[in-house]
């Protein structure tokens, strides 16, 4: 029980990563598959999050005098990861525009039924 | 058997990657890349949000790969998009209800207030240029599923974003011209606090809102164009 609530963003990004791979790697519908690959995502940007991550820390901006700096969370993950998110939305939308043009090409978003697809 | 295969499979990502999580400390402190930065940033650069000066001063010429990423996807889309013109079909476009057609014109320019503030703060307080470009481009979105065909100006998006990319390489240029780095700091650092201090961060912070809201203003512009267009 310990473990739980010590580690509960570890676990919460493990399970979005186990979850989005599992999608990518099952589903026939491209469309989920897409969805599977943000939910993948996700997972990342929160275990990059996490292991920035200081107890009891505070955001590592300097708003106001008296902030201790021994007690900011680490600023390089949140760089990168504010990067990562918008770099995210628009290569989701690039694969949402490819699985559009596919449906309109092949007339289903089946996996299983596009023979070029089929693994 | 597929199935079965994918399962077995994920089972050994699984205890791969809990193996290497589970050795991880969370929460502790300890030997941080990122302390050199908190406690030299703000003497340093002048900005302070660190999460900024990392971003453009720091990792200034990640950031400008970073952004180069962003302009291959649209442009890609863009290219996905054309390539297959389908011929236009006039669907009428069903209106919205006058409280959402009045709602989302009123909400418009607040929207973007508040994504302008987000930007031009960026190295004063969290935000920044890629956070105030996602809220611009969203007042967009709200503008586009409020008030169906109103359209943006395609080439007025594609220039700004254009705009952003090439003072965004300008400012770095500058910097070797004046006999230095590339992206190297040659406005005076002032007083850290002050709207008008940290250099260039605030200036190529706005070229990043620019960019980065334009960018995603015509990527939802594409996409609403495509599926406007939709054969029923």
């Amino acid at each position: 029980m310990n473990f739980l609530s010590e580690y509960t963003y570890y676990i919460g990004a493990f399970s979005l990563i186990i979850i989005g791979l599992y999608i990518i790697l099952v589903k026939k519908n491209l469309m989920k598959v897409i969805i599977g690959f943000s939910i993948f995502d996700t997972g990342i940007y929160l275990f990059l999050i996490a292991v920035g991550y200081l107890r009891e820390g505070t955001a590592p901006v300097f708003s106001k005098p008296g902030l201790d700096a021994g007690k900011m969370v680490d600023p390089v993950p949140q760089a990168l990861v504010l990067t990562a998110i918008v770099i995210g939305v628009a290569v989701l939308a690039l694969a949402v525009i490819l699985a559009i043009k596919i449906y309109a090409h092949y007339g289903t978003l089946n996996l299983r039924k596009i023979k070029e697809q089929r693994w | 058997m597929r199935k079965l295969i994918s399962i077995i499979l994920l089972g050994m990502v699984a205890t791969g990657l809990f193996m290497s999580i589970s050795q991880i400390p969370f929460g502790e402190p300890g030997e941080r890349i990122g302390d050199h930065f908190i406690n030299q940033g703000v003497n340093e650069t002048g900005a302070t949000n660190i999460v900024a000066a990392v971003v453009v001063s720091y990792r200034g010429f990640d950031t400008l790969g970073e952004v180069s990423v962003l302009f291959t996807a649209a442009m890609g889309l863009g290219a996905v998009i054309g390539l297959v013109r389908r011929k236009k079909t006039h669907t009428p476009i069903e209106p919205a209800s006058l409280i959402v057609y009045t709602g989302c014109r009123f909400l418009f320019p607040v929207i973007l207030l508040v994504g302008t503030y987000i930007v031009i703060h960026g190295h004063l307080t969290p935000g920044g240029g890629f956070q105030g470009g996602a809220v611009i481009a969203s007042a967009f979105l709200l503008m586009y599923l409020g008030c169906r065909g109103k359209r943006i100006r395609e080439n007025l998006s594609r220039g700004l974003e254009s705009l952003g990319g090439l003072l965004f390489i300008l400012l770095g240029v500058t910097g070797l011209v004046i006999g230095r780095d590339f992206l190297f700091s040659f406005l005076p650092e002032g007083e850290a606090g002050n709207l008008i201090s940290a250099g260039i961060i605030p200036l190529i912070y706005m070229a990043v809102g620019l960019k980065v809201g334009s960018e995603l203003t015509g990527i939802i512009d594409h996409l609403i164009e495509d599926t406007d267009e939709l054969p029923e």
